[in-house]
């Protein structure tokens, strides 16, 4: 109980919350990337992840525990914090010593959860109403033109486009701090730092190119 | 140099505190801040105000009494100093400088730019020490082999003077910075490791009792700290803290 309930333990909590939800992203592009080359293939992977009962119903509660969880203890640890500093500075230089990205992940964290709240209304609710309520027929070749469907309104496809940016703010602090957060902090740091810088940058603009080629094509 | 000085002016810990602006004529660069604010003193009682409080004590970046956060940056502009160090030549002829003192519910303030930096002590009192036995057959520190890049890590830890600029600076007014050093700086030594355990839990037990924030590993502590005190000593508490809870 000591860990969970200490500031290091909620620490190393978040951070291993957010390097799950980064292996979950790479998952999720992986997938979408796949729509840029192959329809069928596309089509075959998510028939797979839609009805394999290991992926909806162990790792699916999974993912959606930690998404509660890390957004719950992100709003916990703010509230935390604005009470440790009850009378403000007049004059505070935050970007004299800190980057944006890590003085405004609360900002950029809570542009993300808006996000997932229409990314859920856009995807994951139709699809459980297809095969939980209505219990639809199954079909393997419907993936495809849902997705390229809803990249057709260019108001969501602006709105994608604007998350992923704040989604790549957040993940450049978020990624390599992780790392520090679990005591790693040597000779690989560096390294880590690159890849990192690397995945926060490029996986959300491959995001973005995939709505933008659904959109455009 | 002639300047404009905004000052906060708090009576004492439960009073409302407001900034003053005071003007100050004919400072010399080569002057330290501390003299400067000397100088404005002076200047105050001859007008029968109230002289402006402030912690200071060595002023040669020694003690970590200083503790001025000035225009919105601990121990002001430069880097690796403390604001006695800190020198006027710093500032340009005409300048506005905000003088505040560190603000963390942690540090209440006592009188205008004094804190009470106490938080502190118990944090060290809890756990930032080495027991010793001094019977008179204390084994000789030198006669134990250290590894040189442990000593020298253990040393720049040692190098923190406590001052508060981690605290004041980080925007979850978080003291991470400080207990780390302190945790490193016994961890990283054979004679420290005896009580290891017991002594990362004790420290971060106490500085989470304090009322100090989360770290969420923004750096400016590093950046402000007038040591140069690593990060790497925060990741080095978290793993010692993880395996010193597993262990229990």
């Amino acid at each position: 109980m000591t860990l969970i309930s200490s500031s290091i333990g909620r620490k190393v909590a978040m951070a291993l919350s957010g390097i799950f939800l980064v292996v979950f992203l790479t998952q999720h592009f992986s997938i979408n990337l796949l729509s840029i080359f192959s329809k069928s293939l596309f089509n075959q992977v998510s028939h797979f992840m839609g009805n394999n009962p290991i992926v909806q119903f162990i790792l699916q509660p999974i993912l959606i525990l930690g998404v509660l969880f890390h957004f719950t203890m992100g709003f916990i640890l703010e509230l935390q914090n604005s009470k440790s500093r009850s009378s403000k500075y007049s004059s505070y230089k935050g970007r004299a010593n800190a980057t944006w990205m890590s003085r405004n992940m609360i900002l950029s964290g809570i542009v993300i959860l808006s996000f997932l709240a229409l990314h859920f209304y856009d995807f994951w609710v139709p699809e459980m109403n297809y095969k939980y309520v209505e219990v639809l027929p199954l079909d393997a070749n419907r993936y495809y033109e849902e997705l390229v469907h809803k990249f057709e309104n260019p108001i969501r496809v602006g709105i994608y486009v604007l998350s992923f940016i704040f989604l790549s703010l957040h993940l450049l602090h978020g990624f390599a701090s992780s790392f520090q957060s679990v005591g790693v902090n040597n000779k690989y740091s560096k390294t880590i730092k690159k890849i990192a810088t690397g995945f926060s940058i490029i996986v959300p603009i491959g995001f973005v190119f995939i709505a933008l080629f659904h959109h455009l094509k | 140099m002639n300047l404009t000085l905004k000052v906060w002016r708090q009576a004492n810990k439960s009073a409302k505190g407001k900034i003053e602006t005071y003007q100050i004529k004919e400072i010399s660069p080569d002057m330290s801040f501390l003299e400067m604010m000397d100088v404005l003193n002076e200047q105050l009682m001859l007008e029968q105000i109230d002289p402006i409080a402030f912690d200071h004590d060595c002023r040669e970046g020694i003690c970590g009494m200083c503790s001025m956060f000035i225009n919105g940056e601990a121990h002001g502009p430069d880097r690796l100093v403390t604001t006695c160090q800190l020198h006027m030549r710093k500032f340009k002829d005409g300048d506005t400088i905000t003088i505040e003192p560190f603000r963390a519910k942690a540090f209440p303030v006592i009188k205008d730019l004094t804190v009470d930096r106490s938080s502190f002590d118990r944090v060290q009192q809890a756990g930032g020490f080495v027991s010793v036995n001094t019977s008179g057959n204390t084994q000789d520190a030198n006669a134990i082999p250290i590894d040189k890049h442990d000593a020298d890590k253990a040393f720049d830890a040692a190098t923190c003077i406590g001052c508060g600029a981690c605290v004041a600076t980080c925007k979850n007014a978080s003291a991470m910075l400080f207990v780390s050093a302190k945790v490193s700086q016994y961890a990283l030594l054979p004679q420290g490791k005896v009580e290891a355990t017991d002594r990362v839990l004790n420290m971060v037990k106490q500085m989470d009792e304090e009322g100090f924030g989360n770290c969420t590993n923004t750096g400016a502590c590093e950046v402000e700290c007038p040591k140069g005190i690593s990060l790497e000593n925060i990741a080095r508490m978290n793993r010692e803290y993880l395996f010193a809870s597993l262990k229990g």
